[in-house]
């Protein structure tokens, strides 16, 4: 076995999931399938090979600092599921101590 | 015959003919979709009246004298992970379910300004993620050809539309092979172009060093006109290429004498089912009678694509679906106690079970202490299975080979195994990984009366070689002319 459930839920906790139990156990089996299908890179001597990110050769693409028109603020805040003030509203962040 | 039938060039003449007007094009889809949409269920959105009022704007150019450009009119389907403005953009999850873009994606306004109709967004599996549209989180999309069988993925919807005579042409995007194996799966035609040729602004990020966005249509002369108007550099995707856009029609040539095709014969093993060997063999030999030189090649590392694919995929879909953290669209969970407990609930919700183990198999593969032994190692190979075509195409100027292993699947048969499902991909996925060009058209029938599709992949930038062998292939065959009974 690659990966036990202790790592599956630290990768889920990494991910930013949730998974009930039974969820990680078949979450864990088919991972440790997929990861051993993987192994059959392993065949393969890549010692002196570069990796590859880009089919093509991409460079930075660059532009002139100039202010453009963007978005505007109530567009943007439009799909928001919560909103006050021109802000995204979100669950408390920091806590205040007493 | 029925307006819904034909496809956009016909239609084109007649509207230029003034023997239909766009608003008729227009209503035909929409009855035929009211005829067979409750089968087929290719559709997520409908945008019926959006559509009539841009099918009356190209009329009134009509009535004025105005010429009109090849598409305009048309009736096109977006598949649903293209951003339209003010339309819902769910990619088919939950997750999404309620989000309304503020802007069009770069294809979605290419069209619009061409004056092409978008009649509705299509289903898709959830992110892009699948093989079948089983994946997508509301429901799945039936094959035309037998509505007990999935019409592939993971632009299922889009390719079943088109199949359906439900849209004249449509667009879907190609990761993994989500437009050629539906396309083949459902008997149309489907183009993958070279990566960077078509911008993937607007197009809701799965895996972006491998996405790409390309049309399905009833034939090769629809699928080029197409590529003429989504092709192109845009400053707002920085991986789009700078490159002029042929003419690609200009390429629908009967002619394929002077073509050197290679049969890379690892693609023609194990896995790949007898009838689809057969077809693609006849098809093949059809090639060589019409004057193409073909012979074997070889691509060493393909068997290595597949896993290849199954770590750098998930691992950039991890990084890319990060976004959806219920605080600037889309879903949120209610009940949550703290920021970080918000997160998690609203993409435990909101996710489906692929996309959940993508991202986990993602966020392990790029994890500390994994990193090296499982991304690095294959984008290496990734190098490797780039090579392997890059000396083919020194020599050839086409590979054909089959689209799918199989043909259209049964509902549910491979819904469980998820390796299984990613064998579907087997012949799709090394294009993707050397960013090349592909297309998919019909060339056979199996037992059951289900589309044979032949698949012909050609180098960086040689999509006109890829239309003129497959248009030569269309125009001395009559595969393309059967269509689906609904």
């Amino acid at each position: 076995m690659k990966i036990d459930q202790a790592t599956v839920e630290k990768v889920a906790m990494l991910a930013r999931l949730e998974l009930a139990s039974d969820e990680e156990e078949k979450m864990t089996e088919q991972l440790n399938d997929i990861l051993d299908y993987a192994d059959k890179l392993n065949e393969l001597d890549t010692e002196d090979v570069k990796p590859t990110a880009h089919a093509l050769p991409i460079k930075n693409v660059f532009r002139e600092d100039v202010v453009e028109e963007s978005l505007d603020r109530d567009i943007a805040l439009k799909n928001a599921p919560e909103k006050e003030s021109g802000s995204f509203k979100v669950p408390k962040v920091i806590e205040t101590g007493e | 015959m029925e307006l819904y039938e034909l496809t956009a060039h016909e239609l084109h003449e007649k509207l230029t003919a003034g023997e239909v007007s766009a608003e008729e094009v227009i209503n035909s889809i929409y009855q035929r979709i009211e005829e067979t949409e409750e089968d087929v269920k290719a559709y997520v959105t409908l945008t019926k009246e959006e559509a009539l009022n841009k099918a009356k704007k190209v009329d009134e150019r009509l009535a004025d004298g105005e010429d009109i450009n090849p598409l305009a009119g048309i009736p096109v389907a977006i598949k649903d992970n293209m951003c339209t403005e003010g339309i819902k953009t769910t990619c088919s999850s939950n997750i999404l379910h309620n989000f309304k873009p503020p802007y069009n994606a770069t294809v979605v306004q290419k069209l619009n300004d061409e004056d092409a109709v978008m009649i509705g967004k299509t289903n898709l599996d959830e992110f892009a993620m699948g093989s079948s549209t089983e994946n997508s989180g509301f429901f799945t999309t039936k094959n035309p050809w037998d509505l007990e069988r999935v019409p592939g993925g993971s632009s299922g919807g889009s390719a079943a539309a088109v199949a359906a005579n439900e849209a004249i042409i449509s667009l879907g995007s190609d990761t993994g092979g989500s437009i050629r194996q539906p396309a083949a799966l459902c008997g149309v035609v489907g183009m993958k172009p070279t990566y960077g040729f078509v911008s993937r602004y607007g197009l809701v990020a799965f895996a972006s060093s491998l996405d790409q966005i390309g049309p399905f249509s009833k034939d090769v002369e629809d699928c080029a006109l197409a590529l003429n108007y989504i092709c192109g550099h845009d400053p707002h995707d920085s991986t789009s290429v700078e490159r002029e856009v042929p003419d690609f029609t200009e390429s629908l040539v009967d002619d394929v004498s002077e073509m050197k095709v290679g049969i890379p014969k690892e693609y023609f093993g194990e896995g790949i089912d007898a009838e689809v060997k057969e077809a693609v063999e006849a098809a093949i030999a059809k090639l060589e009678e019409l004057g193409a030189t073909c012979e074997e090649v070889s691509l060493p590392h393909t068997e290595y694509a597949l896993p290849t694919y199954y770590l750098i995929a998930p691992a950039e879909a991890s990084s890319n679906l990060a976004r959806y953290d219920g605080v600037r669209y889309g879903y949120r969970a209610e009940g949550a106690n703290s920021l970080i407990d918000m997160f998690k609930k609203t993409r435990s919700e909101g996710f489906g079970d692929e996309v959940k183990r993508r991202i986990m198999l993602g966020t392990y593969a790029l994890s500390s202490g994994y990193y090296d032994a499982y991304y690095l190692k294959a984008q290496k190979v990734r190098t490797l299975i780039k090579d392997d075509f890059e000396k083919v195409f020194e020599e050839y100027d086409v590979l054909i080979s089959p689209t799918s292993p199989t043909t259209a699947f049964k509902i549910g048969e491979k819904s469980d195994d998820p390796l299984q499902m990613y064998m579907s991909d087997l012949c799709t996925i090394p294009a993707n990984l050397a960013g090349i060009p592909g297309i998919s058209i019909p060339c056979g029938f199996d037992n059951d009366g289900l589309p044979i599709g032949l698949q012909l992949l050609g180098n960086h930038f040689d999509e006109e070689k890829l239309i003129q062998v497959a248009y030569t292939f269309e125009q001395n065959t009559d595969f393309h002319k059967e269509s689906a009974e609904l």
